[in-house]
Parts: structure tokens; sequence; C-alpha cells
């Protein structure tokens, strides 16, 4: 979060409110309506680090100009006084130079904008990225049938059953990861490797808790089996660079290194579910 | 003049959106259009046949036969829906004037029954030309279902006899039966409705999840292919869907007789039954989402990858639109019951907690709508580094869904309550206290559905889906429980005026159309994500689609269809509305003499 642009914000939204409890300035519904539209394009806009992207920011203006608008027209009162303001600002002389500034003014922010979108060099469109490519049924891994929804990481039981076995498991993946992986993944898996800036999109973020935990394990066995080459037809394009590491790497390779990934990141996989 | 400007301005925007639909089906048609062209010459010069020399498919010209049958089922669906739905509430609503002995709510019942008897034609229709098309243009699917199926279909039949027996005795027995034996018709009529969404559920669950036949898809058990595993899931989702879209077209109606209305008897009445609808739907809407959840939970169980394409693929991008629908119909619902509360008198003390709710409803829309991987630049991508966003995308998952989901439903039915309470002064002894228990009991389980969803991101996913249920039995207990206490704190509650039913604003009205198109546009939406779910294939695994149209078309072409699909829709129960309202009309009167060929005026003057 970017605290100086949020404190300005909140600094702001409270003078507003000082003055107009003062009555030193008189505040009328729909410049309270206007002014917290403004408050919150500003902290979307400016008081989050990353900033957001521009569609974001579009749907969630979006949905607080309709709660503003319900709040404005759920009242009689508070509507009819909108109204009045409005009509007023149009048909008062004492308004003419205001409403003259914002006549040229509309037209010219318009022309503005027109004008800036214009001159933006070329961009690419904009394309809704799908994060999780849905797999197969099933895939066949060096003349086997591995089932994703049925098969479960033949190593896993180990943890319960047979501790000391499980640990190797764990040193084998660990060696996999750092012989193969590290590069692009990174040296505590959260996607930013020596490699990885070379890429678009970066790697995923396995220590983000909406990524490797949501997943059960057959499915990583099978983004990291087939690759980027092995994805689906569907919803493309994936832009994936991930080698398909069947070539490279042995079945039990894998499953160790998707143990490993869940052991370093402290996190556990999704498991099969019951079916009811 | 000035009051008909809405209808005007309605009418402006629903024909200037049917041209922006229109216009962009027709341009993404184009490719449609040749491709069906084609195949309607290749059908020209011989069909296309299998190795087995069986006809596969046809094609149906200019929008193809994906779209035609796509429609045809999603109008088929919304009819069966109201269909079912409206005896539901009729009969509860009947059963309500029988025993408080108020004749108000047995006419009100006898208003939404007469909305059923052309709906039931219209729908009977509907699904004779979703048979006839889909044995026409996909003979080899149709072939099959009927094999797996064949024992369904004439206990289907029987009961749309039955069906058709019940409802038309139900509408014209209304007043001539004993209310105990009319009664019991609408039981039957609901029951005999029910068992007919549940046979029709079997056939389509089954599509999706097949279940009692072999890998080759060769027939092992009926039973087991209809209690395949979506198909409870989709029963209970239905029923509850149904009485929400049902309570909600109900309400349309109900505003479309308020802003017609003559007289303040007329408004007064429809006003009236305008909020009754709206309950009934909103009722009906606050645990859908639940049995929504619990649908797609099992569509994860039986398969990952259809889980997979449902919620973080293909399909995820449709459940952000269904968010924001969803956030919609909540803000709808609460607009709706916060502008109603302007004819209580007493009740303008709740507003200062109307921005407070806003304020929640606000948050949790946004919650909801907030996708995990964002539509963002080359340039936002690499500032965010990647499609996830490091804070907002810790919003994009479930955790924060069920939470953003159960806060909803507890501010709507804060809202609910206030209204309720809108006219009237407790006066029981201990009002102080049953009040501060409400509110004990409202903020542990808001606080404590809130403190479920942050954990929900700390444990492992077996464990965090499992909370879901804590969530929402705690939601659960609250509404039921606040709802308890109400009953004694109002008892014998002091009325500060009364509720002036039909001097309620225009815009509440406007209200309800706009949640009953919402919730329709809903159910074509997520009818869509159903069926489209299983991508290239007619019966999941068992029976791949080899048509031409066999691929996942662009969420825009999608919504446009849904968008079209909605607006006939309207168009149809617009004449419903309208043959519904004959009754009541003026008869006819003849002008002159030539006009008058049954002597209607002189019989007249005699």
């Amino acid at each position: 979060m970017n605290i100086v642009p949020v404190a300005i914000i909140v600094l702001v939204m409270v003078a507003f409110s000082q003055l107009s409890k003062r009555n030193i300035l008189r505040l009328n519904v729909v410049a309270w309506m206007v002014i917290w539209w403004l408050a919150i394009y500003f902290a979307l806009s400016y008081g989050i680090n990353p900033p957001l992207p521009a569609s974001i920011i579009g749907m969630f203006m979006f949905i607080v100009s309709l709660a503003l608008a319900a709040y404005l027209t759920t009242s009689t009162d508070d509507m009819e006084a909108a109204k009045s303001a409005f009509v007023n600002f149009i048909i008062n002389p004492r308004y003419a130079l205001p409403l003259i500034l914002v006549m040229i003014g509309l037209p010219v922010v318009s022309a503005y904008n027109v004008y800036s979108d214009m001159t933006q060099p070329p961009q690419p469109p904009l394309s809704t990225r799908t994060i999780h490519p849905p797999p197969p049924p099933s895939i066949t891994f060096k003349g086997k049938t591995i089932d994703l929804i049925e098969d479960e990481n033949p190593y896993r039981a180990l943890k319960t059953d047979n501790p000391a076995e499980f640990a190797k498991h764990v040193e084998n993946g660990r060696r996999v990861y750092f012989q193969n992986c590290v590069y692009c993944h990174g040296d505590n898996m959260a996607g930013r490797g020596i490699f990885a800036h070379g890429f678009d999109p970066i790697p995923a973020n396995f220590r983000d808790p909406t990524t490797i935990a949501m997943l059960q394990e057959t499915y990583l066995f099978w983004r990291i089996a087939k690759g980027g080459p092995g994805l689906p037809a569907e919803a493309t394009p994936w832009l994936s660079a991930m080698p398909a590491w069947e070539k490279f790497l042995s079945e039990e390779e894998i499953w160790d290194v998707i143990i490993f990934m869940y052991e370093f990141t402290n996190q556990e996989p999704r498991a099969k579910e019951e079916l009811h | 003049m000035k009051k008909k400007l809405p209808f005007y301005l309605i009418a402006t925007v629903v024909v200037v959106l049917m041209l922006i639909a229109l216009n962009h089906l027709w341009t993404n048609w184009d490719a449609a259009r040749e491709l069906s062209n084609a195949l309607a010459e290749k059908d020209a010069a011989g069909a296309p046949m299998d190795d087995g020399g069986t006809l596969e498919y046809r094609e149906f010209p200019v929008i193809g036969s994906r779209v035609l049958v796509w429609m045809i089922a999603e109008l088929h669906l919304m009819f069966a829906a109201f269909v079912l739905a409206v005896p539901m509430f009729a009969v509860i609503i009947e059963f309500i004037g029988y025993y408080t002995g108020d004749k108000r709510y047995d006419d009100l019942a006898y208003e939404f029954t007469k909305l059923l008897s052309t709906s039931f034609s219209f729908t009977a229709t509907l699904g004779a030309m979703l048979t006839f098309a889909l044995i026409i243009l996909y003979p080899r699917l149709m072939g099959y279902l009927v094999n797996i199926f064949s024992w369904t279909f004439l206990p289907y039949v029987l009961l749309f006899f039955a069906e058709a027996g019940f409802l038309y005795s139900y509408y014209y027995g209304w007043g001539k039966f004993s209310p105990k034996v009319h009664l019991a018709l609408g039981i039957g009529l609901n029951i005999v409705g029910t068992g007919i969404m549940f046979i029709a559920n079997a056939w389509l669950t089954f599509m999706n999840s097949p279940a009692g036949v072999t890998e080759t898809g060769a027939l092992i058990s009926t039973w087991d292919a209809i209690n395949n595993f979506t198909w409870m899931p989709i029963n209970i989702h239905r029923l509850i869907a149904n009485v929400a879209f049902g309570g909600s077209i109900a309400a349309a109606y109900g505003a479309f007789k308020f802003l017609g209305a003559k007289t303040d008897e007329e408004r007064a009445h429809y006003d009236w039954m305008g909020y009754i609808g709206n309950f009934i739907a909103i009722i009906a809407f606050l645990p859908l989402p639940f049995a929504g959840y619990w649908l797609g939970k099992e569509i994860y169980a039986y398969s990952q990858t259809l889980g997979i394409v449902m919620m973080g693929g293909t399909f995820s991008w449709l459940f952000i639109i269904q968010a924001v629908l969803i956030g919609n119909l909540f803000l709808g619902a609460n607009y709706y019951l916060w502008v109603s509360m302007e004819r209580i008198e007493g009740a303008e003390r709740y507003r200062k907690a109307i921005k407070w709710l806003l304020a929640s409803i606000t948050i949790c829309f946004i919650v909801w709508a907030t996708p995990h991987s964002l539509v963002a630049s080359i340039e936002e991508a690499r500032k965010m580094g990647g499609a996830h966003h490091p804070i907002l995308g810790v919003l994009g998952v479930m955790s924060a869904k069920n939470t953003a989901v159960n806060v909803l439903i507890l501010t709507t039915y804060l809202s609910f309550l206030l209204y309720r309470r809108g006219n009237k002064e407790a006066t029981h002894p201990r009002a102080s206290l049953l009040k501060n228990i409400q509110f004990g009991i409202f903020s542990v389980v808001t606080i404590f559905v809130i403190v479920l969803g942050v954990a929900g991101y700390f444990v492992d996913a077996t464990t965090r889906i499992g909370f879901s249920v804590p969530q929402v039995l705690s939601v659960l207990f609250a509404m039921i429980s606040i709802a308890a206490i109400d009953v004694f704190l109002f008892r014998n509650a002091k009325s500060k005026g009364e509720i002036k039913w039909g001097q309620i604003k225009a815009r509440a009205q406007y209200a309800l159309f706009f949640l009953a198109i919402t919730f329709t546009w809903l159910m074509g939406l997520m009818g869509y994500v159903r069926a489209g779910l299983r991508q290239h294939y007619h019966v999941y695994g068992i029976m791949e689609d080899t048509s031409a149209h066999a691929f996942t078309p662009t969420l825009g072409f999608a919504a446009g269809v849904v968008s079209v699909t909605v607006l006939i829709f309207f168009a149809l129960i617009a004449i419903v509305f309208w043959l519904s309202s004959l009754s009541t009309k003026k008869k006819w009167e003849p002008k002159d003499a030539s006009d008058d060929v049954y002597g209607l005026a002189e019989e007249a003057r005699s």
C-alpha cells in the first residue's frame, strides 16, 4: 500500500467532513457523492502498490457508481435535492460562468482523452488470461497411463507410514528442483529465478497460497511432464515456456519434486475428493 | 405525459440493447453462417454418415444447430422454471389465507396462478420444439440417450398429463372446491411438477457426469445413469432457483400492473403483490449460493478436469460475470427494501443505517467480483509481476468469495429486519435485553464468518472447503435465532404508523423489473456454463461432439446468445402478462349496428 497518497485522501475527507459539520462549507448530497467517488478512485489508482490494472479499477468504480446512485435515489428528499441542485445550476444566472466552463470543459476533456488514446504507442489487445489450464482426464507418460482424476502421488502416504523413506523422496525432489527448476522458479519458489524476467508472464509463485495449494498433485504431474507444449487447445494462448520434462525426468523424479515443492512451501496438496 | 416518460425511456433502452445484441451476434455469426451454408450444401449432396452408416448431424441454416438448440432449451427451461415455481408459492400463500382467514392471500394466490395456464402451454410448446430440434439435428446423440433412458420417457409423459390435470383443475377450480380439496390439488401439482423436473434433470446431468455405463458408453444400469453424481445437486439447486426466479417474475408482474394501475386500491394491491413476489424471490435466493457451491463441489469431486475448466479455466471468467450479476441482485433487493421503507411510517429512524448496509454490500460485491488473474496490459502485468496482483490476488479465491457472500446474506437479512420493524415499537418488558442478544448473535456470527474466511488461507484445501459448512450453518443459525427472538420482541408491539400500500415510488417497481431481468440473465448464463463445461463432448468422456460446432464460443458470443434469449423470453412473458390481464378488461361493445351481430345493444336496452 502507498501510505502517502492514502493518508492525503483520508486527511482531505476528514477536512471536508469537519468543514461541513461546522457549516464553513455547505455540501449537498451530490457534492458528497462526487467527493466519495473521487476519493475511492484516487485511493484505488494511487493507494495500492503495485498499481491495479485499469480494467479492475474500471470494474470497481462501476460498482461504486452503482452503489452511490442507489444511495442517492433511496431517499426521495435526497433525490429531489440533487435534481433541484442540477436544475438550479443550469438556470440560475449566478452560475453562468461555471456553467459555461463546464460546457466548454466537457468536450475539451473528451477531446483530450481521444487525443491521448490515439497518441499512445500501439499496444497488444488485452487478454483474459486463464491461470489454471484444465488437465485432460489422463495422460500417457513413457507408455504408462497416468489417470489424473483417480491416481495419487505414490509416495505421499510415506509421510505418515514411513517418514524416513519419505525424507529420501523429499531430498531427491530437492536435487531435481535445484538442478532443473530453480533457474526460472527461483530459490525460494516465488517465481523470481534468474531467467524469470525473460518471460512474460513470469513463472508462477508457488509460495502464494492460491496456486499449488489449490491443486491436486496429479495436476502438477501433468504440468511438469507435458509442459507448455502439452497445454490444451482451448482458451489459448497459454503463454507458457515450461519444457516437457518427461523427456528429461523419470516418473519418480517428478513425483519427488512435487513432494519437495509442497514441503518447501509448507503447503498441502488438494486431496482427492470423496464422491457423494 | 410526465408519468409515461419512464415507459418510453425503458422501451428505448430495451430496443437499443436488442439492436446492440443483434448487431454483435450478426457480426460474430458471419463465420458461423458461412460454415452453416457449407454444411447445408454438403447435406444436400448427401448427409454425413459415421462408420455405421447412421446419420450423425443435420445443420440448421444461418444460426447453426447448436445456437438453435441452445436458445430453445434455455427458453424452455425458463418457462418450465416459472411454471414449477409459481404453484409452490401459490399453494403456500393460499394456505396462509386459509389458515388466517384473510381473503387477500387467497386473491393473491389466484392472481399468481392466473399467470400459469399460458405459461404452461408455452413450456409444453417449447419442450416439443426442443425435442424435435434435437431429434432432427442431433440424431446420433438422441439415439444414444433414448437407449440409456428409454424407460424414463413413459413416466415423464404420464406425469406431464397429470400435471396438466392438476394445473387446470387448480386454476379453473378456484372457489369451486372446498379449500382443503383445492389445497390438495395444489400440493399434487407441486409433487408432479417436481417429479417431471427430476426426470429431465437426470437426462441432462448424465451428459455432464455420466454413470451407470461402461467406458465405451454401454448401459449397465439405468438407475445409476439417473442417479449420477450431479443429479441430486442439480435437483436441489434448480428447485430453489426456480422459486427465486418465479418470485422475481411474479414481482415484475406486480410492478407491471402497479405502473398501469388507475385507482389507489389497484396500486395498493399490486404494490403488495410486488412486495410478496420479491420477498419470495429473496428468501429463496439467500440459500441459493450454498446450493450452487455444493453443485460446484460435486462437479470438482467428479472430475478435477471439469472442476478446473469451470472455476480456474476456460469458464472461470463467466463466474466473474456471475459475481457481478449476483452483486447486482443483492444491491437491487436491498434497494427495493430501502425505497419501500419510505412508505412505512416510523421507518425513517432506520434511514441512517442504510449507508452502513450499503457500504457492506459494496465491499462484499467488490470482493466477490475480483478475479484471481486480472485483465492487464503488458506494462501493467510487468508492474504486478504477472497476472496475479500480490494484494488483490487473495480476493480471487473461494475463501474470500464464500466470506463475501455470507456477509452479503447477513446484510440483506438485516435490511429486511429493519424493514419489518419499520412501523413497530417493541413493548416487551425485556426489549433492550432481547435487542442486545440479537445484536450479539449478529456480531459474533459476522466475526466468525470473517475469521473462518481468513483462516482458509492458512490451511490445506480440504479443510478450507470444509470451512464453508460452519460458515453457512452459523449464518442460518443467526437468521433463525434472530427471527425467533423478533417474534417475542414484537408481540403486542406498539404501532408507529401504518404501511401505506400503493404509495411506493415508481423506481422501486423498476428495481423489481431489474431483479427479474437479472435473475433471468443469470439463469441463462449459468445454464450455459453447466452445459458448456462438457466442451467437445455431448456426453462427457463418452460421446464426443464431432460436429462443426464442437468448440467453446468466446465469452462475448455466449453472452450475446444469452442476452437475445432473455429478450425473447421477456417478449413472451409480456404476452403472458397481457393474456392474464384480459380477464379483467371491459367487455367488448359494438360501435354501431353493423357491429352488433348478437343484438347486444338491443338486449342492453331491453
